[in-house]
């Protein structure tokens, strides 16, 4: 009987603080910064810090704050600029030069295989790990993965790293990237 | 008042968690590299020792003593504890964004913190009303802030100190650690606890 009673108040307990629990996350519900996850996905998530900040979060939360102007992200172009004053319900600027030319097209590299020497510098800049490889052994891009940031361009000493169009599916990838992100930051807050 | 003084004194200096009772070491070592995580640490932790003595509380005179079930003091409050800090972090995230900066991070780390579970049982054990124990409660925590807060800018200290090689980092952060335990006997005996 004593049994009984302490598993049934304990299981009680355990349950009352559960829906205290998930009554107070209901009710406190909050998303971090709303305004930030709304830029963050307005903006193309190459990041390859052409803006001046170290990736395309660290820059809309600049933009939330108002430290930073809405232009320049030279990857996300005019067409990006606009959506964000459209977003912020601010004026439209034009691309900030500093900070680098839109592009034309969308682009990923590619690594001419034959000419690397396996020194792993543009592994070590890759902002998202799109390129695999060990010491002297060559290197190539997971195409799926890359950005076209064009950050490895500069860091190759032989220039075996080419800027080639990017197949379709990468502009509906880069769209649902920060959906997959968000599903990965929520799953690991529990 | 002086009662309540005294609790306080007592819980801080005298039998100070760290270096008298030695509880809450894990924190003590781990968040004591850098001044400002410390401070941080030392908030947050008194905010989660007075709010969960005060729930530990009211859950053994309200729930486990009517039903004769002290026996598992020890389980109930790991689950007090864990639920206060879970709520305290909801509702800081939502309410205060910048205190939740500052607390955030070390919120979570706070449930597992042996002082927080060693309060609320030592709360039963010396019978403590609902205001000693919150007292006793936010004693603790201002002495596990007061030790951490001092052995972290000690610790910034030595990192431009030249200390032999074999001394650097972990070593000599024990033998610091045992210095300033030896330091806080000196007020043993000041209150009879």
């Amino acid at each position: 009987m004593n049994y009984f009673l302490a598993l049934t108040s304990m299981l009680l307990l355990a349950t009352g603080f559960g829906l205290l629990i998930i009554w107070v996350s209901r009710k406190f519900k909050g998303e971090g910064n709303p305004v930030v996850e709304q830029i963050n996905q307005v903006l193309p998530q190459t990041q390859c810090g052409q803006c001046g900040y170290p990736g395309c979060k660290p820059y809309a939360e600049a933009i939330a704050k108002g430290e930073a102007p809405i232009n320049q992200c030279p990857p996300g172009g005019q067409d990006g600029i606009r959506k964000l004053a459209t977003l912020l319900d601010v004026e439209e600027l034009e691309l900030n030069p500093e900070n680098g030319e839109a592009e034309e097209q969308d682009t990923i590299v590619e690594i001419i295989e034959a000419d690397c020497i396996g020194c792993t510098k543009c592994i070590q800049v890759c902002p998202v790990d799109a390129i695999v490889g060990a010491a002297k052994h060559m290197h190539t891009i997971i195409g799926d993965e890359c950005t076209g940031c064009d950050l490895c361009i500069l860091a190759c000493p032989v220039d075996c790293i080419i800027v080639i169009p990017a197949p379709l599916p990468a502009q509906i990838r880069r769209q649902q990237k920060p959906d997959l992100l968000k599903t990965i930051q929520e799953a690991s807050q529990w | 008042m002086t009662q309540w003084f005294i609790i306080f004194i007592s819980a801080a200096f005298v039998n100070n968690f760290v270096l008298v009772r030695f509880l809450g070491l894990c924190p003590f070592m781990g968040v004591s590299n850098q001044y400002k995580s410390a401070l941080g640490m030392s908030y947050a932790t008194a905010f989660v020792l007075t709010l969960s003595s005060i729930v530990s509380y009211l859950v053994n005179e309200y729930l486990l003593v009517p039903l004769g079930i002290e026996y598992l003091k020890t389980l109930s409050f790991i689950l007090v504890i864990a639920v206060t800090v879970q709520i305290t972090e909801m509702i800081l995230h939502k309410s205060s964004p910048l205190l939740y900066q500052v607390l955030g991070l070390f919120l979570p780390l706070i449930t597992t913190n042996c002082a927080v579970l060693g309060v609320a049982l030592l709360n039963v054990q010396q019978q403590n009303s609902l205001l000693e124990s919150a007292f006793f409660g936010f004693g603790a925590a201002f002495g596990f802030g007061l030790v951490l807060v001092l052995f972290s800018a000690i610790r910034e200290r030595l990192e431009m100190a030249n200390i032999p090689k074999s001394f650097r980092g972990i070593p000599i952060a024990l033998m610091t650690a045992g210095i300033m335990a030896l330091a806080f006997m000196g007020f043993g005996g000041m209150v009879n606890a």
